[in-house]
């Protein structure tokens, strides 16, 4: 398995990983410190090309963070699918970084600055901290008015990859090299406008761009993980977990799970549509496996008390389907044994038994039954009497830890 | 024989933390590298980037809590970090904005530059530098809010992982900030 990013509460419980989280914390505000982002004419005055050092921290950083993020994740150390990214809502983006510019050029600070200048004594530091629990209380205050506006404009997790449809390695290389122009450029507006000599600047810099745009070429080269890559490192364990059908649920069990409210069932029927249409659970729904590697970012948001079932006719089709859901770190992922062939076996009533005459011998993973009808989820087998039924079996459904989070640092 | 006193360790005194020299900020590149580093830990360990304005609001949501505790109940945009028995500071990012005055007033006590002082433009006088900062401030935090996160979670953050609405927000701030400066130039200049 890939270990990172840890679950640090269940790993260390909450003292210990708050006290992580305070050491990053310490070190954000120490770098944050010592690179003068307390110095708030230091921040202004990158808006008028004379001294671009907070533009330099902030887009090495930048860079940096991203070459790290994204090699880590090439080399199987780091699963981009367990990280934080920051879900796109267009136009209140848009609006509260125009706002936010504003803010930025009267006041002199950001937020994270002024907690390092108020740390620091510094007097404008603490007026602009006091300005910002206003802002917030104002925001509170007002949000109402316009939750169309703030909540619209939603497009989820999407990264810069899913918008230009170019592989991660390639719009790695592009940031970069995009990064370091803009530095440069930062030192010829710094040469024109402040009067400074980039000659005096350590030469050691060149190096360490040349080095930044080698590595992003590396990352790109190894490229990012694709599913058989993230499952081939899973095989070992898991394919010893599907012989001993640890994820095959009984028909019972995931009739009872329709009725345990404490659990939030999402049902992925991978049939094809002609096989949905004819007969399919209720609520259950249709995801080609053609579509699954799409769906992967919402099924990782999903609530951490989500399980999910997946189906087929038999169980060929979904244990495929499960294969890539499960190496894409989607958690709680379980089959229902023996599919909708069981399902039907074991549920069909008098009703089904009229439209689908005999089951026939079909070939693996087809559906066994004919029907005259397309009943979609029309008929009482699609959502039996959970009075009626009353089985024995192993329950196999246990909630694993969520390890994604569920909210970034802003919420 | 007494020895010579002088030679005693100087008596601590706290106000000479304060009155150290001042040493000039790291190398901006060297900065950014050691940022860039802090960034990819925090992800690498939590999956979580950093933050400032989150721990801010919700410092801003207890402070409500303690002044109008019925109030906050009355606001969705409140009771999802302060509702009911909900305390608002119970969240890793009020730990990371908490570390990050530790780790600031560290620094500057260790280079010198922890003191009461205005920063400001030669042109101006203290109390309108203050004046504008508290404004400025109200301005970011709105507009923080708005945009669902500020430099550090968004831009940052967001931005060394590629998240399309962080650049977005990026863009936007420099933009709003470029377009406004010529016309408080004489704030800073």
């Amino acid at each position: 398995m890939i270990p990172f990013p840890l679950h640090l509460e269940s790993l260390l419980g909450k003292p210990l990983m708050y006290l992580v989280f305070l050491l990053i914390g310490f070190l954000f505000g120490y770098v944050l410190e010592i690179s003068g982002f307390n110095h708030s004419p230091s921040l202004a005055s990158q808006f008028y090309f004379k001294d671009l050092r907070v533009f330099k921290v902030f887009f090495t950083a930048i860079v940096v963070g991203m070459l790290l993020i994204f090699g880590s994740s090439a080399i199987g150390l780091l699963d981009f699918n367990l990280i934080w990214v920051n879900p796109t809502y267009l136009w209140s983006g848009i609006v509260g970084g125009l706002i936010m510019g504003v803010g930025f050029i009267l006041g002199g600070f950001c937020p994270g600055t002024s907690l390092v200048a108020l740390a620091t004594l510094k007097i404008d530091g603490v007026f602009f901290v006091l300005g910002s629990l206003v802002g917030v209380f104002l925001f509170g205050e007002t949000v109402d008015n316009y939750r169309y506006f703030f909540n619209g404009s939603y497009f989820g997790r999407l990264t810069l990859m899913d918008v230009f449809n170019i592989p991660a390695g390639i719009v790695i290389i592009l940031v970069t090299l995009m990064a370091v122009f803009m530095l440069w450029g930062g030192e010829q507006l710094e040469r024109i406008y402040g009067k400074k000599d980039p000659a005096k600047a350590p030469k050691a810099r060149y190096y360490g761009a040349g080095i930044l745009v080698l590595v992003a070429v590396s990352i790109a080269i190894i490229g990012q993980p694709t599913t058989a890559d993230r499952w081939s490192r899973l095989a070992p364990i898991r394919q010893q977990a599907i012989e001993n059908r640890e994820m095959y649920i009984h028909p019972g069990e995931l009739l009872d799970t329709f009725h345990n409210h404490r659990l939030n069932l999402v049902m992925l029927d991978v049939r094809s549509e002609a096989d949905y249409n004819l007969f399919h659970l209720l609520d259950a729904v249709h995801m080609p496996p053609e579509e699954v590697p799409g769906a992967i970012d919402d099924l990782i948001a999903m609530p951490a008390n989500t399980v999910y079932v997946v189906m087929s006719n038999d169980e060929t089709a979904a244990t495929e389907t499960w294969k890539v859901l499960t190496a894409e770190a989607v958690p709680n992922v379980y089959i229902l044994s023996g599919g909708i062939n069981n399902w039907l076996d074991t549920f069909s009533t008098v009703l089904e038994e009229e439209v689908c005459g005999e089951a026939i011998n079909a070939d693996e993973d087809q559906l066994q039954y004919e029907f005259d009808a397309a009943l979609g989820s029309n008929c009482p087998a699609a959502y039996p009497d959970h009075d009626q039924y009353h089985f024995e079996y192993e329950a196999k459904i246990k909630l694993d830890i969520k390890r994604a989070p569920v909210g970034g640092g802003c919420g | 024989m007494e020895k010579n006193t002088n030679t005693a360790p100087k008596k601590f005194q706290m106000k000479n933390l304060f009155n150290k020299p001042s040493q000039p900020y790291a190398n901006p590149y060297l900065g950014g590298v050691l940022l860039g580093l802090v960034l990819f830990a925090s992800y690498f360990i939590t999956g979580n980037g950093l933050g400032a304005s989150g721990g801010l609001s919700r410092y801003a949501a207890f402070i409500e809590d303690l002044i109008a505790p019925g109030h906050i109940d009355q606001v969705p945009y409140l009771i999802a970090m302060a509702g009911g028995q909900r305390n608002p500071l119970d969240s890793w990012i009020v730990v990371v904005t908490t570390g990050v005055l530790i780790g600031g007033f560290t620094s500057g006590i260790i280079h010198g530059r922890t003191k009461f002082e205005t920063h400001k433009g030669p042109n101006i006088s203290n109390q309108t530098r203050w004046l504008f900062a508290f404004i400025g401030g109200i301005l970011f935090a709105y507009g923080a809010r708005l945009a669902r996160g500020c430099t550090s979670g968004q831009a940052l953050s967001g931005g060394a992982t590629l998240s399309a609405g962080s650049w977005v927000v990026m863009f936007s701030i420099f933009g709003g900030a470029y377009a406004l400066a010529y016309f408080v130039r004489r704030l800073w200049n």
